[in-house]
């Protein structure tokens, strides 16, 4: 990552859509002495994931998964969350001048250079598909030089075959501690065996698996 | 019940905002699911004859489609609707059937209860 950013917005419908894809790349950018403003749109509420054995339930489960962002968020270095306010599970039926707006305006006040989502269409949940079309809208709408560049994740099974290779691979190996930290915040999500593994990983393992992360820079039609 | 026409829905939808309306919210996999597979855990739910008043909702998907009704305080939200009743233009009577024909989920809405 040669290109350096001084502000950097990540938008991202639930707590944890940042850690698996980009805690470590927004570790990397903080360390380089980036500002990062994650807006999280809901706080995961309809998750279904309340550890086993269940600690959480649906009344308490929104503010244990704040709790659980912000310790994310401290594991990376971003110091400015927001939080939106959607519900879970609704980005793609809400209104879109209100999301469009809400997004806008944060745009309109941190300038970022960068922008972080997902890539819409090759998101797999519906928030997340829905959340990075609210992105591309905004984005798409601003005149041209005044754009940030947007680096989407994906992970639908078509991706490549549709949309080509991610554009920007980035070794994270040097800033695992901080992102699995990231993931291991989620303690309510990702303590499901199918995610971490039963067994306690080597460091050699945690590198195969978590050391490299993707994204596709989204290209504008004009 | 014919399948579900998005922008048909999507009016329909538009016609019965800012409204009094009775709701049948529905789901099931059935009350032999676990009897024909052992790993299955039978759930199923039921609201019927409530009323709901919504502001704002869409369709989404490529079907099976997904339903949002923003209320002043929540959401009503249903997945898996296949078909519709093309007729009924009173009430918009909504379902999911699944391979073989069973209803899964159902998403009703009318003027007058059920
Ligand atoms: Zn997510």
């Amino acid at each position: 990552m040669t290109h350096t950013h001084k502000q950097i917005l990540v938008v991202l419908p639930h707590p944890d859509d940042e850690a698996f894809g980009a805690s470590g790349s927004l570790a990397i950018h903080v360390y380089n002495g980036a500002k990062v403003t994650y807006a999280c749109l809901t706080l995961g509420q309809m998750g279904r994931n309340m550890g086993v054995p269940p600690f959480a339930n649906r009344v308490t489960l929104p503010a244990i998964r704040l709790e659980e962002l912000k310790a994310s968020c401290k594991a990376i270095g971003i110091e400015d969350l927001r939080l939106l306010g959607f519900h879970d599970k609704m980005i793609e039926f809400e209104e879109p001048q209100l999301l469009d707006g809400k997004i806008s305006e944060l745009i309109q006040e941190l300038r970022p250079s960068l922008i972080i989502t997902f890539y819409p269409g090759y998101s797999v949940h519906p928030d997340h598909d829905a959340t990075g079309a609210a992105v591309v809208r905004v984005v798409a709408a601003m005149p041209k030089e005044e754009r940030p560049i947007v680096q989407c994740m994906a992970f639908a099974k078509n991706t490549v075959e549709d949309i080509g290779r991610p554009d920007t691979i980035v070794d994270v190996r040097g800033f695992l501690k901080n992102k699995i930290d990231s993931i291991r915040a989620h303690r309510s999500q990702f303590q499901a065996p199918e995610l971490m593994g039963k067994n306690k990983l080597s460091d050699k393992e945690l590198e195969d698996r978590f050391g490299m992360e993707r994204f596709w820079t989204y290209r504008f039609n004009d | 019940m014919e399948l579900i026409n998005k922008s048909d829905i999507q009016a329909r939808i538009d016609a019965l905002r800012n409204q009094d309306l009775y709701i049948h919210l529905e789901m099931t996999n059935g009350a032999y699911a676990a009897h024909f597979d052992s790993n299955k855990h039978p759930a199923s739910i039921v609201i019927t004859n409530t009323k709901v008043r919504f502001g704002h909702g869409a369709i989404s998907g490529e079907g099976p489609y997904r339903i949002g009704l923003k209320m002043e305080l929540g959401w009503i939200y249903t997945e898996g609707l296949t078909h519709y009743e093309e007729q009924d233009t009173e009430r918009l009577i909504m379902a999911g059937h699944d391979g073989q024909g069973k209803l899964v989920v159902a998403l009703q809405l009318s003027k007058q209860p059920f």
